[in-house]
């Protein structure tokens, strides 16, 4: 089992004619994905490799044509909150935006205009996507290291996540499905989200939840662990020697105004009884350890 | 990015947000002018003068070289300007904000005197907990507002503004009521903050914050300070803010790497860091000091770590004095690590190596790509971990 994403994922690409776009269609068409269609306004009637994905000017067009139910963004920083909401507007479930750098006063807008539309759910953006391995990949990441297992990870950093999945992977653990949430301050899911999707899911036995210093994002989801998840959380948080006031990279990785501490965040995800990994190294073998599993190495 | 406070109150004024009148001066002689010309237009004697650096703190800051002299100062007559703004020019101020190393003042803002009644605080930034740009209004102007967020919480009231509307005059009625203003002055806060919502959202703001807001003796309403900072993210559709960049209030090394589209900040350890990804890059840093040492930077060299990128943030880390060591962790995913390797090989060739090198390569080709690093011929140490890594480096680099 797995959360959000499967074999009957019907995916469309929007920006499919845009090298990174173009290339990551492959690679998940590659994987297993149903990459049914791709949406690039003026290229509506094209298609791309090798004819398999047909091209449409519109999300609508493309939902109407192909019943796709997810669409990944690959679209330029300036229209990618537009995309979004045209995504949303044709009713898509779910949004997978990967676009890192679009302004903050954009996606303010979008996340307005989603809440209306309770049939979307946004992953992102400025993340690497989702994946359940060997049946669906949405997003940027090596699809390679995944293996389809117990654990779900949810992470607000890309290459953490890789790390993570690739100890996992190692120990034999395997994941159900790893959602990378993204380092923007305003994003659509988040980790109270995630954490619900696989508490809910009765293959998912344990949790990985890798956060960043930033915005309470961390402290929302310890308070949710210690009121509704059930099933063993392994945590690990990024930016413990990170100076305040400093941008760290991602836009939503700053701590101001003395908030959004990594400290703060081991604090609450300790008091809601998360086992913390020490280093990003221990991810996989800390749960092991929770599960109390039987591993490979 | 960050502006000066005179920058910030010359786009205010430009868009209807109430600032006192004054101007910018890069030497004495300006200020005389400047002050002169303040004390003939207002009729008042008094004038303020404000070192301009991106730090805050000022007034209670002092001078490395001129103990005596505070990072503002009221004074009543050109004269006096000209003379104190000689003490404060080319000098180093030092702030709660600056560090004890503090910040050269290179220009300061001549501004005309107030007649202060009252001093709120005003502030407008995002909220991340509901996605919504927020107005934060406190009557504690003037106090360091987070200082008022940890003992008072009750004193600061907010005001969530719908992006689909944006802030309502009503919003800005309720504050001023709650601030216990009364006619005439409620309705000038109203069109200041309605000014200044607008002012946010058309320079694409991350940060809007006036402290003090004054209100004068003849109830007037004015920003008598403007913290102004930009989101990075939509500089690209305000082309014209980019000429109010101070090159000397950023880091060199920052500036370079960010024509390159690496992300850097300098630290003070002595590890330099390359990274790809961001979560990764700040994880390395954490696990330099849990092996017991410190990280000099913070660099995300990004998805494509291409020989030049690779070679450019070699160039960046070595150029920091304090680096003793440096350590390399790419998780290579879609980029292979053979071909992440070529790419250190490169520069590390190109640039030289005066101080050991840690490399942690993981994902597509790893193999290949150690065998091609051992091989290189090269100074280069490869690790199998990130905790193998770290404790390397630190151990290479131990006096």
């Amino acid at each position: 089992m797995s959360v959000l994403v499967d074999k009957n994922t019907r995916l469309i690409v929007q920006g499919i004619t845009g090298k990174v776009g173009l290339f990551h269609a492959e690679q998940s068409l590659a994987y297993g994905t149903q990459v049914v269609g791709g949406v690039t306004p003026g290229k509506g009637g094209e298609t791309v490799l090798n004819g398999r994905v047909p091209v449409f000017h519109t999300v609508r067009d493309a939902v109407e044509k192909t019943g796709a139910n997810a669409s990944v963004i690959f679209v330029p920083p300036p229209f990618a909150a537009d995309a979004i909401m045209e995504a949303a507007d044709a009713g898509v479930a779910l949004i997978v935006c990967i676009t890192e750098g679009i302004p903050v006063a954009d996606m303010v807008k979008a996340k307005r205009f989603l809440q209306d539309k309770t049939g979307s759910r946004l992953l992102g953006p400025n993340c690497p996507g989702i994946i359940t391995p060997k049946q669906c990949r949405i997003g940027i990441m090596p699809g390679y290291i995944h293996t389809p297992g117990r654990v779900g990870v949810v992470s607000r950093s890309g290459t953490l996540t890789y790390e993570a999945v690739h100890q996992l992977t190692t120990l034999g653990l395997g994941q159900s499905t790893a959602i990378g949430i993204g380092g923007d301050p305003v994003n659509g899911t988040n980790f109270v989200d995630c954490l619900q999707l696989f508490q809910d899911d009765p293959e998912t036995e344990g949790i990985i939840m890798i956060g960043e210093i930033g915005g309470s994002a961390e402290e929302d989801g310890a308070a949710f662990i210690r009121e509704h998840v059930k099933k063993p959380v392994v945590g690990f948080i990024a930016g413990v020697t990170a100076p305040p006031g400093k941008r760290m990279g991602h836009a939503g990785a700053i701590i101001s105004g003395g908030k959004g501490t990594a400290e703060a965040k081991l604090d609450a995800l300790r008091e809601a009884g998360v086992a913390i990994a020490e280093t990003p190294s221990d991810l996989g073998s800390t749960m092991a350890r929770v599960l109390g599993a039987k591993t490979r190495t | 990015m960050k502006i000066h406070e005179y920058q910030g109150k010359e786009l205010l004024r430009g868009l209807g947000v109430p600032v006192p009148q004054g101007s910018v001066a890069f030497t004495p002689g300006e200020v005389k002018l400047v002050a002169a010309d303040l004390i003939k237009r207002t009729g008042n004697p008094v004038v303020v003068v404000k070192s301009q650096i991106h730090a805050g703190g000022r007034g209670k800051g002092r001078f490395i070289e001129q103990p005596e002299v505070g990072g503002v100062k009221v004074v009543k007559s050109a004269e006096d300007a000209a003379q104190f703004a000689e003490k404060m020019l080319g000098n180093t101020l030092v702030t709660i904000q600056t560090g004890p190393e503090g910040k050269r003042v290179q220009r300061v803002l001549v501004e005309q005197g107030m007649n202060i009644a009252r001093e709120l605080y005003i502030a407008i930034t995002l909220d991340r907990a509901t996605g919504r740009n927020t107005v934060m209004a406190s009557t504690e102007g003037g106090m360091d507002i987070e200082e008022v967020a940890a003992h008072t919480p009750e004193k600061i009231l907010k005001e969530s503004i719908d992006p689909a509307v944006g802030l309502q005059a009503f919003q800005a009625r309720k504050l001023a009521y709650a601030l216990g203003l009364v006619d005439p002055v409620a309705p000038r806060f109203t069109k200041f903050l309605l000014a200044l919502a607008a002012a946010y959202d058309r320079l694409d703001c991350a940060l809007l914050e006036v402290n003090p807001l004054v209100i004068t003796g003849d109830d007037q309403v004015l920003a008598l300070d403007a913290k102004v900072s930009f989101d990075d993210n939509a500089t690209y559709r305000h082309k014209d803010l980019e000429e109010l960049r101070d090159p000397n209030e950023e880091d060199a090394s920052e500036l370079e790497a960010k024509q390159w589209d690496l992300s850097y900040v300098k630290l003070d350890g002595n590890i330099g860091c390359m990274v790809n990804g961001a979560g990764l890059a700040m994880a390395t840093m954490d696990i330099i000091q849990y092996v017991g040492a410190k990280p000099a930077n913070f660099l995300d060299v990004g998805g494509g770590a291409t020989a030049e990128r690779v070679t450019a943030a070699f160039k960046i880390i070595t150029r920091d004095p304090n680096v003793r060591g440096i350590l390399v962790n790419i998780f290579g995913g879609i980029m292979k690590c053979d071909t992440i390797a070529t790419g250190v090989i490169a520069a590390v060739k190109e640039v030289g190596l005066q101080v050991p090198l840690v490399v942690r390569l993981e994902g597509t080709n790893v193999e290949l790509g150690k065998k091609m690093l051992d091989e290189s011929g090269l100074a280069i140490t490869t690790a199998s971990s990130l905790r193998d890594a770290a404790t390397k480096i630190v151990e290479m680099v131990k006096p």
